[in-house]
């Protein structure tokens, strides 16, 4: 075979896939067969580069050359203009917001500068769906220096050296865990990897499943010599199609070379994996909940004193239970030496830390970071600001368990005891960003209305004191508030956080807590004057037209869904306040030339302005 | 007992761990859940209709009405929601006359809403049956509607 000295690679994580890029490979494949480049070049198709906002993405190696917002019909001028006469698209190229310059190569991109790539090092440079690409680039040596140089002991030394925590958010030291599961008494013990990732806001489990499924599979092989169990479960949400599949041919492949099954390698160690479908219900993040559900039981977790997973877990049994990214850390420690993990990150939190980063912010993505970096790196340096150039607001990590930092905080630490001690958490890794025109009440009502439905309903506190506080926010974001409501989110808010069985009630309140402590007066605002300082409560705003800009377009009342605007052509148009559904739209449709529809606070008077 | 249920339950062992994949393949066959079926597979795997049945309404997967023949998907996550997911949810509500979670009478339209997708970058975002739109407004949702709505009627 001839040297290739090009690799085009496709994004296909779920990002790009659901713009069509498919298509875009089968469109470039076609193309490069055409010119008679085939052999010259390899194309493939590659898991989640990171950058999804800039998706579908196409990438040409060696260089790094970084194509946006590709379309199927730009196939053949990549293929003629790059591939055949090497001048590149420069209309394809990303530009840097800050400067309007075109920027060729990703690795110069702001968003992927300040990042450093540990766990993520394979996501969008390897085929997810070959094994071979995995192990060209080292994958399975580190199973094979386990098997056959290393005792359990030995990974377990590795891991401690490391520092390496439970990266579901938790933060549990993984070698102590691992050290549990390999003391533990029985002979019939499991590994689980939980993939369950409800968080919403949240996807680097499924970016990693998809982008590099072999990496948590070994990681999940080696735990299972290490602890001395034959048999491990990847627990995955079913609303993950596309990882699931990766997975299963990524199982069958390893398994085809001898690196899962019967005795691996002639080891004589023999591991098998299996799919667990996750039926969708957040609690199952919990380990109790988690391991019920795969018993084919409703997910309500345990009460306490509940036996730690490591003691009782699946069927019962030892069960050693991490997070996707845990297990997929742990290939690179042995490789390269616990040492080697710990040497960046904090006293306490070694490593680095995968985010998906969203909201309000210009770029989004999934990133990895080194631990301690601050919020305002990651937000104004790799995120490139707040969209539009407006004013910063808060930032949430932890999903619905956690909390809503202001700008105040930006400046601390990233890593899990700062983030706990501002009164938010690490979490999983969602990291969503709001400016100012986000509604701290509204965003508080939305968790409440998340955790109120996901409460599994053993314990009364979780189940009606969520509920209680979801009717207290509705009413506020109604304009219905009473001045004693905050007093008493915050007493339920407590007693819920309190009296709770498990993590799910421990910290429902958190985003309504943080949002009271942090943004008080917004809560005042709407319950005192019935005002939403973010204009975005529907029932506190109004829109109307300045009769000052208006121009009589049309464009408004043609595109008006419940006909509320009324005026002739070339004259000054009218919202009927009493019909207005507050939709937006017809400031949407004003063109920009005028901007003549407003958003005011308050509610106009019916049937005029 | 159906043919389609007695394929799925012949993989199968009865063993009460396989419940929920039965379930989920019971629910990938016919739609929905069944209420016959539902008591074949609690016979099957030897529990009380009553669990199988505590065991389906826990999780969010399982539904028990036949679904529409267009589903609409709409994202509620995090990103989502702040960049406005709340009033391209009412948009759709009022343009097909039911609410999330609600079939219409004719089986046409189902609009259904997930935790979260995973297109965070290309929020806010729905899925009508297998294409994701991102982006959205409040107008373009109602165009992409009216659009499907009117290739419907030609077909």
């Amino acid at each position: 075979m001839s040297e290739k000295n090009q690799t085009i690679l496709i994004c296909q994580g779920t990002g790009c896939a659901s713009s069509n890029s498919p298509e875009i490979q089968k469109n470039l494949e076609n193309d490069i067969a055409e010119a008679g480049l085939e052999n010259k070049l390899d194309v493939k198709l590659t898991g989640c580069h990171g950058f999804c906002q800039q998706g579908p993405l196409v990438i040409i190696e060696p260089e790094g050359t970084f194509y946006r917002h590709v379309k199927v019909e730009d196939s053949k001028e990549i293929v003629e203009s790059h591939l055949q006469n090497n001048k590149p698209v420069e209309r394809l190229f990303y530009k840097d917001p800050k400067t309007g310059s075109p920027v060729q190569r990703y690795q110069d991109i702001e968003f992927y500068k300040k990042q450093q790539q540990r766990l993520l090092r394979n996501c969008g440079h390897l085929n997810p769906e070959k094994i071979e690409d995995y192990t060209k680039l080292g994958g399975y040596d580190a199973l094979k220096k386990v098997l056959f140089d290393m005792t359990p002991d030995g990974v377990i030394e590795e891991l401690k050296t490391s520092g390496l925590r439970g990266r579901g958010g938790g933060g549990f030291p993984a070698g102590r865990k691992w050290e549990a599961g390999l003391e533990a008494k029985e002979k019939e013990k499991y590994v689980v990897c939980n993939a369950d990732e409800g968080d919403p806001g949240a996807f680097m489990d499924r970016s990693m499943l998809e982008a590099d499924p072999h990496s948590v599979l070994e990681g999940m092989i080696i735990a299972g010599y290490t602890i001395g169990a034959q048999e491990g479960y990847i627990y995955v949400r079913a609303e993950y199609p596309l990882a699931v599949n990766r997975l299963k041919i990524a199982i069958q492949q390893a398994t085809d070379k001898g690196f899962l099954g019967e005795n691996i390698m002639d080891s004589g160690f023999s591991f098998q994996i299996f799919i667990f479908q996750g039926a969708g219900a957040f609690v199952c993040g919990e380990s109790t909940a988690l391991t019920l559900s795969m018993e084919g039981k409703r997910g309500m977790p345990k009460a306490a004193p509940r036996p730690r997973t490591t003691e009782e877990g699946l069927f019962d049994k030892p069960t050693l239970l991490n997070n996707v990214k845990t297990f997929a850390y742990v290939p690179e420690i042995i490789n390269q030496g616990g040492a080697w993990f710990a040497d960046i990150g904090t006293e306490k939190s070694k490593g680095t830390a995968v985010f998906a980063l969203t909201g309000m912010v210009e770029n989004c993505g999934l990133i990895e970071v080194p631990m301690g970096i601050t919020l305002r790196e990651i937000i104004f340096d790799i995120g490139g600001g707040i969209l539009g150039n407006k004013k910063f607001k808060a930032v949430q990590t932890g999903g619905p368990s956690g909390g809503c930092l202001p700008e105040a905080f930006l400046d601390i630490p990233v890593d899990y005891d700062s983030l706990i001690s501002a009164g938010s958490m690490m979490g999983s890794g969602g990291m969503v960003v709001m400016d100012e025109s986000t509604c701290m009440v509204d965003i508080a009502r939305y968790f409440l209305d998340f955790t109120q439905q996901e409460s599994c309903g053993q314990c009364t506190l979780c189940k009606l004191g969520t509920k209680q506080m979801l009717n207290i926010l509705e009413d506020i974001v109604e304009g219905k508030g009473q001045p004693k409501d905050i007093d008493m989110l915050l007493e339920i808010g407590e007693a819920v956080n309190a009296g709770s069985l498990c993590g799910l009630g421990q910290s429902a309140a958190n985003p309504v807590l943080t949002t009271i402590k942090y943004f008080r007066e917004e809560y005042e605002a709407h319950i005192n004057e019935k005002h939403c300082p973010a204009l975005a409560c529907k029932a506190l705003i109004s829109y109307r037209i300045d009769a000052e800009k208006c121009k009589g377009c049309t464009m408004c009342a043609k595109n008006c869904p419940v006909e509320a605007i009324t005026g002739e052509k070339k004259e000054v148009h009218m919202i009927d306040q009493a019909k207005c559904i507050r939709c937006g739209v017809c400031m949407e449709k004003c063109p920009k030339k005028f901007r003549a529809v407003e958003c005011v606070p308050g509610r106009l008077n019916e049937g005029g302005e | 007992m159906e043919e389609r249920l007695e394929n799925i339950l012949s993989c199968h062992d009865g063993k009460h761990f396989e419940l929920i994949p039965i379930l989920q393949e019971v629910q990938h066959e016919f739609g929905y859940l069944p209420e016959q079926e539902m008591s074949e597979v609690a016979r099957f795997v030897g529990l009380p209709k009553s669990r199988v049945y505590g065991v389906a309404t826990f999780f969010e997967q399982f539904r028990f009405t036949p679904m529409g023949k267009n589903r609409v998907t709409i994202c509620r996550g995090t990103a989502c929601h702040v960049r406005g997911a709340q009033r391209i949810t009412e948009e759709i509500e009022r343009k097909l006359g039911i609410k999330a979670g609600e079939t219409t009478e004719d089986l046409e339209y189902t609009i259904e809403t997930a935790a979260c997708i995973g297109c965070c970058g290309l929020a806010p975002t729905i899925v009508v049956n297998e294409t994701t739109y991102g982006n959205l407004t409040p107008a373009k949702t109602i165009k992409i509607l009216s659009e499907r709505e009117r290739e419907e009627a030609t077909k």
